[in-house]
């Protein structure tokens, strides 16, 4: 059967995936490898005294051992990691070192380097390394850390970031509500650790850089500035990947150091991150503290929101600059039709693991912080939440929607939506009359309701290539890459509809930067709005070279030929066909010569992104809580969003799916602990608590394709993050229902003491 | 998360255990390792000498010794969960095997494992203690028992020296009702609190036992003073968290657990009511 878009079908990365023949980066050998062991700061916050390598280097295995000395004494400078995104001269004193000089920020910062024959030769030998820290105080709380001692000379506030628009309305509204809200610290944890191969290619003097994901070509160009090569000189190759989240893929210190190491030695490097390690060296985020407020009258209409917050960003900023909490403030008002807005967010550095993107980022945070005030105020005035949302929806003539706001530096727009609708579609999913029974017999059970705006298909381009093979074969690259979310199967899909042949016979491509110029990443739910526009172009680019072709071929008209089953053929004469192997086969280089074209079947596009999407979402929770333990059982959620149209319903569902247990986790699991030293407690899966099946409650999608969007050919919009975003606020509101007491959870993960004796 | 070096011995009986633990200081006993590989792979442990009593096959059985049931040391958690002997004869055992970890857990880890790893957060311990158990525990000179109640000493500490080797636990035959509830975050977590209860003859006759409630399984003795005087299981239960100083860690804090003991041990004790 043919595959087309919309169709339901299974995804082709799997077959390989369970066979278990996926090379992830701990698979890749190449002749010659060595393996590297990073050593770590053991304290949050000092200053370095000394990092004694001797004993390490003279380890039977050790090939080498360094330390920021040796990094500086080899390139003349120390490499400090350069945001990817557009940001502030205010955070440049705060970026990081690829290793730590004479002071250190947090446990875990990189202080030395061992290159071994082999992993344990590396680790004793890295167990062997003496460092002399010097501790000096730490700096822990985010909504304090201005006040604390100092980590850079800058002090501890990096900037102050403020947004907001409409008149001054918390002095007289006749109903205000101030409170603290808070989201705790944790981060996506893909299965698979980071990792890298990095191949030393002495015939050619360059380096090929195996398990790159997410932004391959950004972090090559980095890796270049750094290493003072040109990028020519550097070749990233995909590997399968144990899941992204937004974590995996950007370029951290240990993507300079091994490289480096590589380099130096010319000789292949490889290290992959153990547990341990991710638990204190990989992004983590979430942290944040808000005071925030809402007004509104007595009738239900929300006439303001506030929030001053202070967003954690750890100890450094990375790649990602302060974008989490300008997506925090840019995304606070959420799909409200709110006539005042004030936004005020502190970005300060603490003594912990630096922070950056995960999965909804900003939107996670905001909508908890907004959805909880809501609640408080639908509370306030005695009103139904479900009716004071209705009430203060953005409606579908008020399409496109401007805000007087900026989001990752472009006008906010909405651009097309129906949002009561997605409402009335959950609520009716929900159906209350049996928790209402229930609640009428004395059980402690709620429903909880949350709304939000996602972003997505984030520009500026992303590049889509389409190849016919003589044989047949339809061979599809782009500029992103897979990162567990099926992509593969997406462009698959999508070129196959063009095609109109099988899944199976299109074949998408590892990313290799020597192959793939361009290109732009895999993250902020864009590879299908981006990457999908611009492998659905080439195809259409494809398809009209084959035309044209066939067209001369069978003498008649190019309109007057119709795809059928991989190939052009005559309307109203099915005989009179080709397809699309005999045409990329005639197109030889001798008979595309004298036809004036070049030979084959293949073209390269370029989408460029005029405008984001912001695609929406509501989410609904059914929480039973044991009221003598606090112990909250989620029963059911609901997950609504508005996908615009569905490449693979069955793929979206699984997005959706995924981004809720995460988002369960965040609700009520998942934080990264640190006691009052700073020192990090959560460094295993044993207190780091990730929800499991066993955790997971009945997951009910409703995915409509209300308002495809027109920011792109195909009507897509992104699904990557919006099963998670709505999740949090959505089931505090149920617990909230469920004990009978509104705005008790004020913070996350939800602390169940709390909840335990709460009466109704 | 290597382990430093170490070397590595085969015992081939309890015997030679023993006598491979005389023979090298700092070395550690390897059953299933669930507990011991971590801690070494963190390197918090770091033993100079692992002596791997995995293949002494004839320590891992269940038999019917009269009045009394004996387990032997590896025998696996999953072995112990599906056992019928103890099925019938001791069923708190059979169950609360089956609530340890998850399924690799309980097929690789062993009962006399938790029971010499002395861990306060574990669950068989609690068991044990709430049975009354006795512990067989070979050394150089020989075997002794020793009680349940005079076993666990503190965190990871148990009255074991180190040449001994814990080769059998014995538990009675129980023919009232029982309870091991435990309140954790996740299926496969650790309990926060637990709570194991073995009535007697009567239920003015209970033994409580708790998990994770301080250095070491503990007797909830005013409870057992309670319904010794008389008290219902409600009013008894309240007493459960009397004298208990429980550590505040990422699980819970030290408040929390007192809060839900009471309430645990009152569900415990209602269930082996009805059992």
């Amino acid at each position: 059967m043919p595959a087309k878009i919309g169709d339901s079908l299974r995804r082709v990365e799997d077959v390989n995936l369970i066979r278990g023949e996926a090379i992830y980066a701990a698979d890749v050998r190449v002749p010659g490898q060595l393996s590297a062991y990073i050593v770590r700061s053991p304290v949050p916050h000092g200053t370095i005294v000394d990092v004694d390598l001797e004993d390490a280097r003279s380890m039977p295995g050790v090939v080498a051992a360094w330390r920021a000395a040796d990094v500086i004494g080899d390139l003349g400078y120390m490499p400090i990691i350069q945001p990817r995104v557009s940001f502030e001269e205010a955070v440049v004193p705060y970026l990081q070192p690829v290793i730590a000089h004479d002071r250190v920020r947090y446990a875990g910062e990189p202080v030395a380097l061992i290159v071994a024959t082999d992993r344990y030769a590396a680790e004793d030998a890295g167990d062997a390394v003496f460092v002399d820290v010097d501790p000096l105080d730490a700096v822990i709380s985010c909504a304090h850390a201005a006040e604390g001692d100092a980590l850079f000379a800058e002090g501890n506030e990096i900037t102050v970031l403020h947004a907001g628009f409409g008149p001054p309305v918390f002095d007289d509204a006749p109903i205000i509500i101030q409170t603290e809200l808070s989201t705790t610290r944790h981060s996506g944890v893909p299965m698979e650790t980071r990792g890298l191969v990095v191949e030393f290619d002495g015939a050619t003097d360059s380096l090929v850089v195996h398990g790159s994901t997410k932004v391959p070509h950004s972090n090559r160009d980095q890796l270049a500035i750094h290493l003072g090569l040109s990028p020519a000189r550097i070749r990233m190759k995909e590997t399968a990947v144990g899941g992204g989240f937004g974590v995996r893929g950007e370029f951290y210190p240990e993507d300079f150091l091994i490289a480096w190491a590589a380099l130096r030695l010319r000789q292949s490097v490889g290290w992959i991150e153990d547990r341990r390690e991710h638990f204190l060296a990989t992004n983590q985020s979430r942290e944040q503290f808000h005071r925030a407020a809402i007004a509104g009258d007595e009738e239900g209409r929300i006439l303001g929101l506030r929030s001053e917050f202070w967003a954690d960003m750890g100890a450094y900023v990375r790649t990602h600059g302060i974008r989490v909490p300008d997506l925090t403030l840019s995304m606070l008002p959420g799909p409200y039709d709110i006539g005042a807005y004030e936004g005020i967010g502190h970005c300060v550095v603490t003594n912990k693991t630096p922070t950056a993107t995960y999965r909804a980022p900003g939107r996670f945070e905001s909508c908890f912080v907004r959805e909880r005030l809501i609640d408080m105020y639908a509370a306030r005035i005695g009103m139904d939440r479900f009716e004071v949302r209705r009430r203060n929806l953005i409606r579908p003539h008020q399409m496109p929607f401007t805000r007087e706001l900026q989001s990752t530096g472009e006008p906010v727009v909405y651009n097309e939506g129906n949002y009561p609708k997605l409402l009335e579609d959950v609520v009716g999913r929900l159906g209350t009359q049996e928790v209402d029974r229930r609640r009428a017999a004395g059980e402690r059970v709620g429903v909880g309701i949350a709304m939000f705006l996602e972003k997505s298909g984030l520009g500026p381009w992303e590049s889509g290539a389409v190849t016919i093979a003589p044989q047949g074969s339809v061979i599809v690259r782009s500029g992103c890459s897979s990162v567990g979310q099926g992509l593969r199967t997406v462009l698959s899909q999508i070129a196959a509809d063009v095609f109109d042949i099988e899944l199976c016979d299109v074949r998408v491509e590892m990313l290799d930067t020597n192959y793939t110029t361009y290109g732009t990443g895999s993250y902020a739910s864009r590879s299908t709005a981006t990457a999908g526009s611009a492998v659905h172009m080439a195809a259409q680019e494809v398809l009209e070279q084959a035309r044209n072709f066939a067209a001369t071929e069978l003498e008649v008209e190019p309109q007057d030929l119709v795809v059928r089953s991989g190939g052009l053929e005559v309307t109203g004469a099915p005989d009179l066909r080709l397809s699309f192997g005999e045409i990329a086969t005639k197109l030889d280089p001798v008979t595309a010569t004298k036809r004036g074209v070049l030979p084959g079947l293949r073209a390269e596009q370029f989408f460029h992104v005029k405008k984001l999407t912001y695609p929406y979402g509501c989410h609904a929770a059914v929480v039973r809580i044991d009221e003598e333990t606090g112990e909250p059982r989620v029963e059911r959620l609901i997950l609504g969003y508005d996908v615009g149209r569905a490449i693979n319903p069955m793929l979206v569902e699984g997005q959706l799916h995924g981004g809720a247990l995460q988002g369960l986790g965040g609700a009520l699991l998942e934080r990264f602990v640190y006691d009052a030293e700073g020192n990090p407690l959560v460094t295993s899966f044993m207190d780091y608590l990730m929800p499991t099946c066993a955790e997971a409650p009945e997951m009910e999608t409703v995915v409509t394709e209300d308002a495809p969007t027109t920011t792109n050919p195909l009507g897509v919009k992104g699904v990557g993050e919006g099963g998670l975003t709505g999740v949090a606020a959505a089931v505090a509101s149920a617990i909230d229902h469920a004990i009978g007491a509104p705005g008790t959870v004020r913070s996350l993960p939800v602390d169940i003491s709390l909840l335990a004796g709460a009466s109704r | 998360m290597i382990p430093a070096p170490f070397d590595y011995e085969v015992a081939e009986s309890a015997e030679h255990a023993v006598e491979l633990l005389g023979q090298h200081d700092d070395a550690k006993l390897l059953a299933g390792g669930h507990s011991l590989l971590p801690l070494m792979k963190l390197r918090l442990a770091s033993p100079s000498v692992l002596i791997d009593i995995g293949r002494v096959s004839d320590l891992s059985y269940v038999r019917d010794a009269g009045d009394r049931i004996a387990i032997g040391a590896l025998t696996c958690y999953e072995d112990a969960h599906f056992d019928e002997t103890l099925k019938s004869s001791c069923p708190i055992v059979a169950h609360a095997a089956g609530e340890v970890g998850d399924p690799q857990v309980r097929n690789r880890g062993t009962i006399g494992g938790s029971v010499a790893h002395g861990d306060p957060a574990s669950d068989i311990p609690t068991i044990m203690l709430a049975l009354n158990a006795e512990f067989v525990v070979r050394g150089p000179t020989g075997e002794r028992t020793i009680a349940a109640a005079d076993f666990f000493k503190g965190v990871f500490e148990v009255d074991l020296a180190p040449q001994e080797i814990l080769t059998e636990m014995r538990v009675p035959k129980t023919s009232s009702g029982w309870s091991y509830l435990k309140f954790h975050h996740r299926a496969q977590d650790w309990a926060t609190v637990g709570v194991a209860v073995v009535l007697g003859d009567g239920s003015n006759n209970a033994s409580v036992a708790l998990t994770s409630m301080g250095e070491r399984p503990l007797r909830a003795q005013g409870v057992e003073e309670a319904l010794a005087a008389g008290e219902d299981p409600a009013s008894a239960a309240r007493r459960a968290a009397e004298g208990t100083n429980p550590v505040s860690d990422p699980m819970g804090s030290s408040e929390y657990r007192r809060q839900i003991a009471p309430v645990l041990t009152r569900r415990a004790l209602e269930e082996a009511l009805s059992r």
